[in-house]
């Protein structure tokens, strides 16, 4: 009786701290969307969080000062293209690491993990001025070009590790019925694969959607201008107002899609995740 | 055969990774401007950097003091989060999914929110200070408080290690534990004595991928501070920035960019060399 007691006590302690951080954790998007949802005499009531009543207007406004769907139209077609980029490429040269046997193989795989740890700046000035002789600047080239390269190290690891986790026999089978490398690896591994190409998939759009710093350099004309860079310049535009819905209303959209994806595929993000920090 | 599946990352760590850098060390030894050919070549920039580069100094100092900082913190969020998720107490699912929701939604729509929340005056951080009976500081809009703001917002991007860590501790076998109990030994023996080492390569690992990351910080400073209060916020990655694409000095920028990857370096090394005292594999334990 004693010891359940004090589970019970536990329990509830544990429960009160998990709820005050995830109180923590909510706020700011909470008070973003509370806000966005507010009229311009609400805003002026800071001390209070929840609108009452809640509007759309901030909604309306902020699409009308902005650009927004064109930002998302170019930032989703930046996404599609790096995904399908990264996918093909990431895929094949994860099979290559995971399932042959050649001299050199361990060292360029440590070649491809140390890639991780250069900084984005050490390669940035010599690919923008490669770029930009190139009169890429101002395209979304530089932008979805290197995806196809299978640049992504973190997501040729992960598929490696996916692919290694397949037994051999399904590749010696296909060579017995005189299946080329190339047909094992549509035909046998990659319909095996699909839970890990969906979580390079989840990764790469989540990667594009919040990149900053390479749209930044490369983006300069607001017509390419991708939902981080739009949201930005419409902060420039807005943010000095006391009304600050319609800007807090397009940070909502923006957020928005992360949130779809992230509830319809929340266990995809979590396993991709795991997968790479345990069996590393 | 092996080659041919590994080609187009061949290329592209050639074409984005290894000749770029190339070209970039041999950029930092000279005043290249991007326009026409370099006119010199030779240590220039590197003796003015660490001679004469009063931006150089600040700029480091608040990068080292961010990932000093922030990487520990990060890494002590993360593991209480991820003990307290395993706890199997209800609502478990709910909660993860929450405090990973941060990590995702990284953008600069949550930095402006954060700058928004972070007004001394009517900023709702405060308000809900005030509450307490606190009077907040005035958080980004303060010397003193500006870096710290930053890095504690950052805390709750900890998702990602939070999850590795919970997927680590699952996966310690549940006898280990047992097998302590028999011995009588307390909740705060088995966490020290248990937990702590076996997630060590767990840990290791997040603590490595949180460096690289945080040594790199640039997004928020650059649209929440501008690197103000008096450069208080002004890390590498923002001088770094400036100088290359405001001011056009790509020899010079070249120079800081190659420093920055040494220091990574060099801090990674640390790491690697200190894990043999406290990091256990699996092997070594049983």
């Amino acid at each position: 009786m004693k010891t359940s007691q004090r589970k019970r006590i536990e329990i509830i302690i544990g429960e009160a701290v998990l709820i005050f951080f995830a109180f923590l954790f909510l706020l700011p998007i909470l008070w973003m969307f509370c806000t966005s949802l507010k009229s311009s005499g609400q805003i002026a009531e800071y001390k209070q969080l929840f609108p009452n009543p809640a509007t759309v207007r901030s909604y309306i406004e902020g699409f009308a000062g902005g650009q927004f769907g064109l930002y998302i139209r170019n930032t989703v077609f930046i996404g599609v293209m790096c995904v399908i980029g990264t996918v093909s490429s990431c895929s094949l040269v994860a099979f290559g690491f995971a399932k042959f046997k050649a001299k050199g193989k361990n060292f360029l795989f440590m070649v491809l993990l140390a890639t991780m740890m250069v900084p984005q700046t050490v390669t940035l000035i010599p690919s923008y001025m490669l770029y930009s002789k190139l009169g890429w600047v101002n395209t979304f080239i530089p932008l979805i070009l290197p995806a196809f390269f299978a640049t992504s190290a973190f997501n040729v690891f992960l598929l490696r590790q996916f692919f290694a986790g397949l037994p051999n026999e399904l590749a010696e089978a296909g060579r017995i019925d005189g299946c080329s490398w190339f047909g094992i690896f549509m035909r046998i591994y990659i319909p095996n694969t699909k839970p890990a190409l969906l979580v390079v998939t989840i990764n790469q759009l989540v990667y594009v959607w919040n990149d900053y710093m390479a749209p930044l350099i490369y983006l300069g004309k607001p017509d390419k201008f991708t939902v981080a860079l739009g949201l930005n310049m419409f902060k420039a535009q807005y943010g000095g107002a006391m009304d600050v819905g319609p800007l807090m209303a397009m940070a909502c959209l923006t957020v928005a899609p992360l949130l779809v994806l992230y509830v319809c595929f929340q266990k995809y993000f979590v396993e991709g995740i795991a997968t790479s920090g345990i069996k590393g | 055969m092996f080659y041919l599946f590994i080609a187009p990352w061949i290329i592209g760590f050639c074409a984005f990774t290894f000749f770029p850098m190339l070209f970039s060390l041999v950029t930092s030894f000279t005043d290249w401007s991007g326009l026409g050919l370099p006119t010199k070549f030779g240590l220039d920039n590197y003796i003015q950097i660490f001679t004469a580069d009063k931006s150089f100094v600040t700029a480091l100092k608040n990068t080292l003091v961010y990932v000093g900082v922030s990487v520990p913190l990060n890494m002590t969020v993360s593991v209480i989060l991820a003990v307290l998720l395993n706890q199997r107490m209800p609502g478990t699912n709910f909660f993860r999914a929450v405090f990973y929701l941060p990590t995702i939604c990284t953008g600069v729509a949550l930095y402006i929110a954060w700058m928004y929340l972070y007004n001394g005056d009517t900023g709702y951080i405060n308000v809900l200070l005030s509450k307490i009976g606190i009077e907040g500081p005035r958080w980004l809009a303060d010397y003193k408080t500006a870096l710290p703001s930053i890095i504690l917002m950052d805390m709750f991007g900890c998702g990602t290690s939070m999850t590795i860590v919970l997927a680590g501790l699952q996966d310690i076998p549940k006898d280990y534990y047992e097998a302590c109990e028999l011995d009588g030994a307390s909740g705060l023996q088995k966490f020290v004595h248990i937990t702590i080492p076996m997630l060590s390569p767990v840990l290791f690992f997040n603590i490595l991928m949180a460096i690289i990351k945080s040594v790199q910080i640039f997004t928020q400073p650059y649209v929440m501070t501008e690197g103000g209060p008096a450069r208080a916020t002004f890390v590498y990655g923002l001088y770094l920035y400036n100088t290359a694409f405001s001011y056009t000095k790509f020899g010079y920028a070249s120079a800081l960019a190659w420093i920055l990857f040494v220091i990574l370096i060099a801090i990674s090394l640390v790491v690697f060399g200190t894990s043999k005292f406290w990091v256990f594999y699996r092997e070594e334990v049983d």
